[in-house]
């Protein structure tokens, strides 16, 4: 196998790499040691405490420096002799188009999200370059080999959907204690720290008498002249207490469930008034906004300990505190980073505040940052395995040996003796919009949609373009760049707002528009067609997109909370509410990329061993094993994305 | 679980890690002493792997001098320090994997691995040993097992494209977790010797060819006084030849142990660096669950080809 032959392949090619995370840096030093001469890196991260423990080639003092290039550096020191080019860049930057694709022999992706994973591979298509794909998560991981017209796309199969959660579940009826994690990041850190004209499901109402006015107010408005402390209490009053209050009023909720228990400060804190906390002017001033802690102020030390009720107010308080007086200037426009500390503390304690008025397990602050942070399990030995891997398909690529190519999955448990599984590549899939040139058809109501529906839920979220211009015959409706004039961005701006049938070429029923994005070099034709109605429990984007492949689950939480919620339906099984200690297991992490193996549909084992029946029970048993820990994201099914911005 | 928790530093390090596979798990990893003898690319690979996973110690031996070849899959020694200096393969690898975990303590033990003594590796939890001759393997793992602690042995070789690893964890006990219950399973592991003294004709027909393809050359070196990795294209015939007589004696069919594969493992002795990634990292993987006692173990042979990709685990045991 080490052959000359294979030598020559693999010094005359030039290789890109993107990402130079936990598989980046394997990756880079085996190519290095392969004998890889010419090596490009494109990643945006910079580096963290928490990857050292994996990503070989950093050091605690490169925290905060570019992945790509502290990477380069280090190769370097041991193979000097050949090049390596890092770029600290997003490879969706339009740097990166086809021709700059073009000029490698095959690319090798360590990625950690869909986003940039959908977008190589788009141009790897554009530029005919064969890519190597692969993800990890825990000991599980995948390596993929994908040849345009050779060998599926990426895009080819469905990708697991990101987890959902049905909005009256997260924000009336939490069974779990992930529903109040999803509670106190998405609606009340959002409500408290973000942008103030989101959307937000939170009731922000009061019927306090004591701010009772004629108009209904937004109890998240600080009032003039309201110290932290008034506010605070207020606000924890509000979530804890009254909304809590006000949903238990609604009966036919708790028909099925254990009664939620209101909580306010003065239950939880009454033997300490709340004064002695005031302590805005007892925090040493400090320049680094990040090390600012709550935890770090009260004495708690161990992240690993779950805190009392009593504990968890005390941090809410303190690290709200803290959010106005030390970091008064992000306020507004705050979104949730699981390296924030702060940011941690606060959904923490607000998380655990309200398990316990719902009788949920409380939840250290370690665990709750796992599930809050997506924070996606990660091994150093999975990562080197799956580096070797790729470089091993990588090599057979640049030999131009694809019927010896195969993708390959890395197992916990062994299946038919195998803890590498070899699996032959499938055909590209026909009815691929990425890779083949099938239309797709979209049901909607033309004269109800606005073409921002249409670009927002579909073009964008479905299509993942980032870029999209739109066309109807001959007429431009839509399109986004730097290059155009301010009459043009006001024109398909007014576009966006206008319904279908009433754009300036009035998309019908039959209508077929045009979507592309050109630095993806991606263009899809979609066929329309109208409908009148949509369900708006079963679609709620209120149009259907065919010939896209959907998710591979229907990774829609359990939605009876939903049904009886709408007193639609009582069909319900009891709940099983408190010790319901399951979630742990049930690992919420950013999609990595470990595909599930499709179920019903076979993939041929490069060998077919037709021995013993356990065998047999057991490789069924593979999609099930891969699903536990497929790729879910936690999602409020409104479509409000989140999380899922740690680009490589 | 005894008191002793972890430091601030140590759980913001191996955060990711701990989601894994436990605070418990991590608290034992910390404590634990490995061993590792033969540094050549896979045994590095390993050494990387449980140095960043945060084991207690870890104590390197290899006296030989870096050569061209030895630095060939290694990604350890900066080039500045290959020319000059003249320090063993242990002490430059040293240098560096200090360096990637300041909280595992690593050094090196000089000598010859044949002269350590029982009592020596009383001092460890896991011992690895790579790049060694039939003779060694036999005699360091007879070593272990004469301790009252139970020391778990390894031995992982690569040779070209392929790759072997060995496992000894003798009378190994661990929770096995099964959908919602946990079951105590217990395991009983063949010494090095016993394993590969069970005939040919008694092993399952499926094996692996390698498992044989290995015993033939590792038996061939014995023979011949040969360093493990000493061949090359003119031993071929008398390595065919010694396959034809082992077969025999075993009353296996040739065909079991095809020339193509002896050929690639006597001609090309150099690891390829992808392969001892992937064994590196299978290894690095059984010797964290034998350490913290999570997951199913590893028994008692793993065989890796990149010609048809798979890696598979081979029980190769009387019992
Ligand atoms: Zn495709």
């Amino acid at each position: 196998m080490a052959s000359s032959q294979h030598l020559s392949a693999i010094k005359g090619s030039k290789v890109l790499m993107v990402g130079a995370g936990g598989i980046g840096c394997e990756l880079l030093k085996t190519l290095a040691l392969s004998g890889f001469q010419d090596i490009h890196i494109i990643d945006m991260d910079t580096i963290e405490v928490s990857n050292l423990n994996r990503q070989f080639l950093f050091r605690q003092s490169h925290v905060g420096q570019s992945k790509a290039k502290v990477a380069r550096d280090a190769v370097l020191r041991f193979r000097p002799q050949i090049s390596i080019t890092s770029y600290h860049a997003n490879v969706k930057d339009s740097d990166f188009n086809v021709d700059f694709f073009k000029q490698f022999s095959v690319v090798l992706n360590g990625l950690d999200n869909l986003d940039a994973r959908r977008h190589v591979n788009r141009l790897c298509l554009a530029a005919a370059v064969p890519l190597v794909e692969s993800g990890t998560t825990g000991f599980l991981g995948q390596v993929t080999v994908h040849i345009k017209g050779q060998t599926e796309c990426y895009e080819c199969q469905p990708k697991p959907a990101p987890k959902t959660y049905p909005v009256c579940t997260i924000t009336s009826t939490p069974s779990k204690f992930v529903h109040c994690i999803v509670w106190a990041k998405e609606l009340l850190f959002a409500k408290l720290f973000g942008d103030k004209n989101q959307d937000n499901d939170l009731n922000v109402r009061s019927n306090d008498a004591a701010s009772s006015s004629n108009h209904p107010e937004d109890v998240f408005e600080r009032r003039e002249d309201e110290d932290i402390e008034q506010y605070a209490k207020r606000i924890y009053d509000h979530v804890f207490g009254h909304n809590i209050e006000s949903a238990l009023a609604n009966e036919e909720t708790w028909k099925n469930r254990n009664r939620p228990r209101p909580i306010y400060v003065k239950d939880v804190l009454s033997d300490e008034p709340l004064q002695q906390n005031g302590i805005s002017d007892k925090i040493p001033p400090t320049d680094n906004l990040s090390t600012v802690s709550a935890m770090a102020y009260l004495g708690l030390k161990n992240p690993q300990d779950i805190w009392s009720l009593k504990e968890n107010s005390r941090v809410f308080f303190a690290a709200l505190k803290l959010f106005f007086s030390k970091r008064q200037k992000e306020i507004g426009n705050l979104s949730f980073d699981k390296d924030d500390h702060l940011a941690v503390e606060i959904v923490t304690a607000a998380a655990n505040i309200r398990a316990a008025s719902f009788g949920i397990p409380l939840h250290s602050l370690f665990e709750a940052k796992g599930i809050a942070g997506n924070i996606v399990h990660a091994v150093a030995t999975t990562n080197a395995i799956i580096a070797g891997l790729i470089v091993v398909e990588a090599i057979k690529v640049l030999q131009n040996d694809t019927k010896n190519c195969r993708m390959t999955y890395c197992l916990q448990h062994p299946s038919r003796k195998m803890l590498l599984m070899p699996v032959e590549p499938f055909e590209p899939n026909k009815s691929c919009y990425v890779c083949s040139e099938t239309p797709l058809s979209l049901e909607v109501n033309t004269q109800r949609a606005k073409l921002r529906d249409v670009v927002e839920k579909i073009v964008k979220s479905k299509l993942g373009m980032n870029l999209p211009l739109i066309t109807h015959g001959s007429g431009l409706l839509y399109e986004v760049g730097d290059d155009l004039e301010p009459d043009e961005v006001a024109n398909y701006e007014a576009n966006l707002e206008k319904v279908l049938s009433e754009l300036p070429y009035a998309i019908t029923g039959g209508s077929i528009i045009t979507v592309e994005d050109l630095r993806q070099e991606l263009v899809c034709k979609i066929n329309i067609k109208h409908r009148e109605e949509f369900d708006e429990e079963k679609e709620p984007d209120g149009m259907v997109l065919h010939g896209w492949t959907p998710s591979a689950a229907p990774a829609v939480e359990n939605d009876n909370d939903a049904a009886t919620n709408n007193g639609a339906s009582t069909s319900s099984t009891s709940k099983s509410l408190p010790d319901d200690m399951e979630e742990d297991d049930e690992l919420i992490i950013v999609e990595t990329g470990i595909e599930t193996i499709p179920a019903g549909k076979k993939r041929k084992l490069s060998d077919i061993s037709n021995s013993e029946t356990t065998d047999e029970k057991r490789a069924k048993k593979i999609p099930e094993q891969l699903e536990d820990d497929a790729d879910v994201v936690v999602m409020l099914d409104d479509g409000n994305e989140n999380g899922n911005n740690d680009i490589s | 679980m005894n008191g002793e928790e972890l430091t601030e530093q140590e759980t913001a390090l191996y955060d990711r890690q701990i989601r894994v596979w436990g605070v418990d798990a991590q608290r034992r990893l910390s404590k634990s002493h490995v061993f590792v003898s033969g540094l050549k690319g896979t045994a590095v690979e390993f050494c990387k792997n449980i140095v960043l996973a945060g084991v207690g110690s870890l104590t390197l031996n290899d006296d030989n001098p870096v050569t061209e070849d030895a630095l060939a899959a290694n990604f350890l020694i900066p080039l500045d320090e290959k020319m000059g200096g003249g320090g063993s393969l242990a002490e430059l690898c040293c240098d560096s994997l200090k360096d990637f975990n300041p909280m595992v303590h690593v050094s090196v033990e000089k000598g010859d691995l044949s002269s350590f003594d029982v009592s020596f590796f009383e001092k460890f939890d896991v011992v690895v040993i790579s790049c060694c001759s039939l003779a060694a393997k036999k005699s360091v793992n007879e070593k272990c097992r004469k301790l009252s602690k139970r020391v778990a042995f390894y031995t992982v070789d690569c040779r070209d494209s392929c790759g072997e690893i060995f496992v000894d964890l003798q009378k190994y006990s661990y929770a096995q977790k099964k959908a919602d219950e946990t079951v105590e399973c217990q395991l009983q592991y063949p010494s090095f010797e016993e394993a590969i003294a069970i005939p040919w004709r008694s092993l399952p027909k499926k094996l692996a060819k390698l498992y044989y393809a290995m015993r033939v050359v590792e038996r061939f070196e014995d023979v011949e006084k040969r360093k493990p990795g000493e061949t090359s294209i003119e031993d071929l015939p008398s390595v065919l030849k010694l396959r034809n007589e082992l077969c025999l004696a075993h009353s296996l069919n040739e065909s079991q142990v095809p020339d193509s594969l002896l050929e690639r493992l006597v001609v090309s002795t150099r690891e390829f660096p992808p392969v001892s990634a992937i064994l590196g990292g299978i290894l690095g993987q059984e010797v964290i669950k034998a350490i913290s006692g999570k997951g199913d173990p590893l028994k008692n042979f793993f065989f890796f080809d990149s010609v048809d990709g798979k890696g598979v685990i081979e029980d190769i045991s009387t019992f």
